[in-house]
């Protein structure tokens, strides 16, 4: 108890530089928790996606379509439960700046095989029956106020022209990583369009979406697919819906990368940062040291008492700076919004903040508690003067 | 504290022979005398702010690495045209009729052998396979006409020849040889039903152009079965020309295309990754600041207590309480400084690294690297100036404040 209460007096001694060193802390924890944050809504997608869903694209690259005429093939694959198809849109609203996903999707089977995305029944039934009806996410819904009803136009980067929709249905996640900002639209009413527009581009898919009876059958209906279009037009590259996230995550590691260095690097700032206080702190209490050796405290209660002062300010500061990672995540969430549908701190986080505060407190240790426990006590006494 | 005395006092000594002569500056000897006293505390405090001005400086270093990259690509006297709304010229998308009629236009410049220099090409994009690893990226490859090297004189041929018109040759660029399977000179990639054999290596300095496969536009438009044009790139006879040219092209009927110069649409190309390397580099500074300033204030007021009675007896010199503050704000400067020129130290280093990422606009491979300039080291050290200077205000505000008496019985 008595060790308790020494290091808590010693803590508070000087007041205004534990202070700094707390708030420092509580900076840096933060700051580490937000980054591995954000890393880790950089890996949402691949997070998000089910290992039952194999993805078929063109073999060349995505720029490239497969013919309408592969589905029925791919789907008298053995091990397939449904396939359907996707064009990725890149539809501009009003302005670049509030970019979101948009796709072509075959309304029904899609729909089936994305159960993640809900919607209540008649909305999916009014969505299925109107050919210029889409679907939104509930936070991309509340983003641009959209109500069901509304007309929504976009304006075509590949497929050129004004586009309009009937926002018929607003989806909610199934879980809290789902995409809520994606729009959807009927393949049925691109491809029409398209035949008018310029006939050449018709009848084209950007992604086959193909769900599995088994998960394990993957890796077979993946070589089984790619083997059937193996020397044709359109080659097939088949994954599944994982890797071919994974895929976009990996051409962007260099970032993720950049981003995960920097959060370590921030640690070793605080951590430089607590050394200082702490060493400062034992420099001025040597003949105190002394004393109380000369009292006939043991080494180790003087170590005890120096490591549990650094140790404590180090979690008062990163449980503030846990706590403070809440607020300050849920506004970066609605701030980035458009690049990172899913932004929140998961548990994970939470522990590897307090085991980085945790780390630096007892690094920040290290060279005053050997000072203390090491020292003489005649040339402790003698600095009193 | 008697240590303190013993450096302090042959310190006083000096003060005092100057004293005579300047009056109440004190000198800036003592500051930096200060700091190497207490040289573990300066340089624990001093790292952490090194730390900060190397990311600092990184971040800046590689937004200009991005906008160098981007202003070598294009060129002011390039128009590129595309069709509208399309973005880039992977998705853009113009038939042989639309390129005839603006091949038409008086403006485009015309070459040395007596043809116009303009070039009609195909952009798109295959998945090829980094050297080393499984990991695919998408590498640009461009269909070229005969005018294409000429309207690009930063891209120049390092090695073998250029492809064959009406050949399955292709040339890659050096970033693409040395870093994709199948890229190096006398290899081959398959793509299209064709085999396609690299038959030289062109060096296109830091532009984007390092990143590309190039070969025959008809060739490639007949393997990619894709009968269309990306893009008409051409060079203006008179810069000045542009505004009226853009004006026709974009209001002829026959013609659903946009003009761009060729500089403004590489910029517009690479916004969105210039935004978020500034969002990220701009709040990652203002944190790591935050944590380093904490250091530097937790520092200087140390160094404040541990030198009350040495403060008194300043004052009970003659000092002012302005030269008091002075000197302290020096002392912090001069840390923030050490730590500057630290950091930045390290940060030059990180010119040897080149950044390969995606683009998010073009979904095309984007490679770059940290650029040093004068006005970043500049600025950097004028930012961990800064940083010295707000960390240090408190506390000096705190030394000149104080009683001499009590400050002299401090001791």
């Amino acid at each position: 108890m008595f060790i308790l209460k020494l290091i808590i007096r010693n803590a508070f001694r000087h007041k205004l530089r534990t202070i700094l060193t707390i708030v420092g802390v509580a900076i840096a924890v933060m700051a580490f928790g937000l980054l591995r944050t954000l890393v880790g809504a950089w890996y949402a997608g691949v997070e998000s996606s089910s290992a039952s869903r194999l993805v078929t694209r063109n073999a060349i690259s995505l720029v490239f379509t497969l013919p309408i005429s592969y589905q029925e093939k791919i789907r008298s694959v053995p091990g397939v439960k449904g396939v359907s198809h996707a064009n990725w849109f890149g539809g501009v609203y009003i302005t670049e700046k509030n970019f979101f996903p948009n796709f072509a999707v075959d309304a029904r089977t899609y729909l089936d095989l994305y159960p993640e995305f809900i919607l209540s029944p008649q909305e999916k039934k009014s969505f299925i029956v109107d050919r210029k009806g889409c679907v939104v996410g509930r936070s991309l819904a509340q983003r641009f106020g959209w109500n069901i009803g509304d007309v929504v136009t976009l304006k075509g980067t590949i497929f050129p022209g004004q586009w309009e929709f009937v926002v018929r249905g607003i989806y909610r996640g199934a879980e809290k990583s789902t995409d809520e900002t994606q729009l959807f639209f009927h393949w049925d009413y691109l491809n029409e369009t398209m035949k008018k527009m310029s006939p050449r581009r018709a009848d084209a898919v950007g992604i086959y979406v193909i769900g599995l009876k088994d998960p394990y059958l993957a890796a077979e209906v993946s070589l089984a697919i790619d083997g059937m279009f193996k020397n044709s037009l359109a080659e097939t590259l088949t994954e599944t819906e994982r890797s071919f996230q994974m895929s976009f995550v990996a051409m962007t590691d260099a970032i993720v990368i950049a981003i995960q260095i920097v959060s370590y690097v921030v640690i070793v700032i605080i951590m430089v940062v607590a050394a200082n206080t702490m060493a400062m702190t034992a420099r001025e209490r040597i003949p105190e040291y002394a004393t109380m050796k000369t009292l006939g405290f043991g080494p180790w209660h003087i170590a005890g008492a120096v490591f549990g002062e650094s140790i404590a300010i180090a979690m008062i500061g990163g449980t503030v700076g846990v706590a403070l990672s809440f607020p300050a995540g849920g506004w970066i969430g609605r701030e980035l919004k458009q690049f990172f549908p899913v932004f929140s701190i998961s548990t994970m986080t939470i522990a590897l903040d307090l085991l980085a505060a945790f780390v630096v407190g007892t690094v920040a240790a290290l060279f005053p508690t050997w000072r203390g426990a090491t020292i003489n006590i005649a040339d402790g006494l003698r600095r009193i003067g | 504290m008697p240590e303190r005395f013993y450096t302090s006092n042959s310190q006083l000594r000096t003060l005092h022979s100057e004293l005579s002569l300047k009056i109440m500056s004190i000198p800036f000897s003592y500051s930096f005398r200060n700091l190497w006293t207490r040289r573990l505390t300066t340089v624990l405090t001093a790292s952490g702010m090194a730390l900060v001005v190397f990311v600092f400086a990184d971040t800046l270093m590689l937004a200009e690495g991005l906008r160098k990259t981007l202003v070598e690509t294009g060129s002011s006297d390039n128009v590129i045209v595309i069709r509208k709304a399309s973005e880039s010229e992977v998705q853009s998308g113009i038939d042989r009729q639309q390129a005839a009629i603006v091949g038409t236009q008086p403006e485009i410049a015309v070459g040395r052998n007596g043809n116009q220099l303009l070039a009609r090409e195909i952009v798109v994009l295959i998945s090829l396979t980094k050297r080393g690893t499984d990991k695919p990226a998408n590498v640009v490859i461009r269909g070229i006409g005969d005018a294409s090297l000429a309207l690009r004189p930063q891209v120049g041929l390092v090695a073998g020849r250029m492809p064959r018109p009406g050949s399955s040759e292709v040339i890659a660029g050096d970033s693409v040889a040395r870093r994709f399977r199948g890229g190096g000179i006398g290899e081959t990639l398959r793509f299209g039903m064709r085999d396609w054999m690299v038959v030289g290596v062109f060096e296109a300095g830091t532009t984007g152009y390092s990143s590309e496969i190039w070969g025959d536009v008809d060739q490639l438009m007949q393997a990619f079965r894709r009968p269309v044009y990306s893009s008409v790139l051409f060079k203006l006879r008179d810069s000045s020309e542009f505004d009226a040219l853009k004006v026709r092209i974009e209001s002829d009927p026959r013609l659903t295309l946009e003009a761009k110069r060729e500089t403004r649409y590489y910029s517009d190309q690479s916004e969105m990754m210039a935004t978020f390397l500034r969002i990220l580099g701009i709040t990652l500074t203002i944190i790591f600041s935050l944590g380093a300033m904490i250091g530097a204030m937790i520092t200087m007021y140390a160094a404040v207590a541990n030198r009350t009675a040495e403060i008194g007896t300043l004052r009970a010199m003659g000092f002012r309480r302005r030269s008091i503050l002075i000197s302290f704000l020096m002392e912090s400067i001069l840390l923030g400084l050490t730590g500057g020129c630290v950091g930045l130290f390290f940060a030059s280093f990180m010119q040897l690294i080149t950044i390969s990422t995606m683009n998010w606009q073009t979904f095309s491979e984007l490679a770059f690297s940290f650029t040093l300039t004068g006005t970043i080291a500049f600025q950097s050290l004028l930012f961990s100036m800064i940083m010295g200077l707000i960390g240090g205000v408190l506390p000096a505000i705190r030394a000149s404040r104080m009683n001499i008496t009590e400050a002299l019985r401090a001791s």
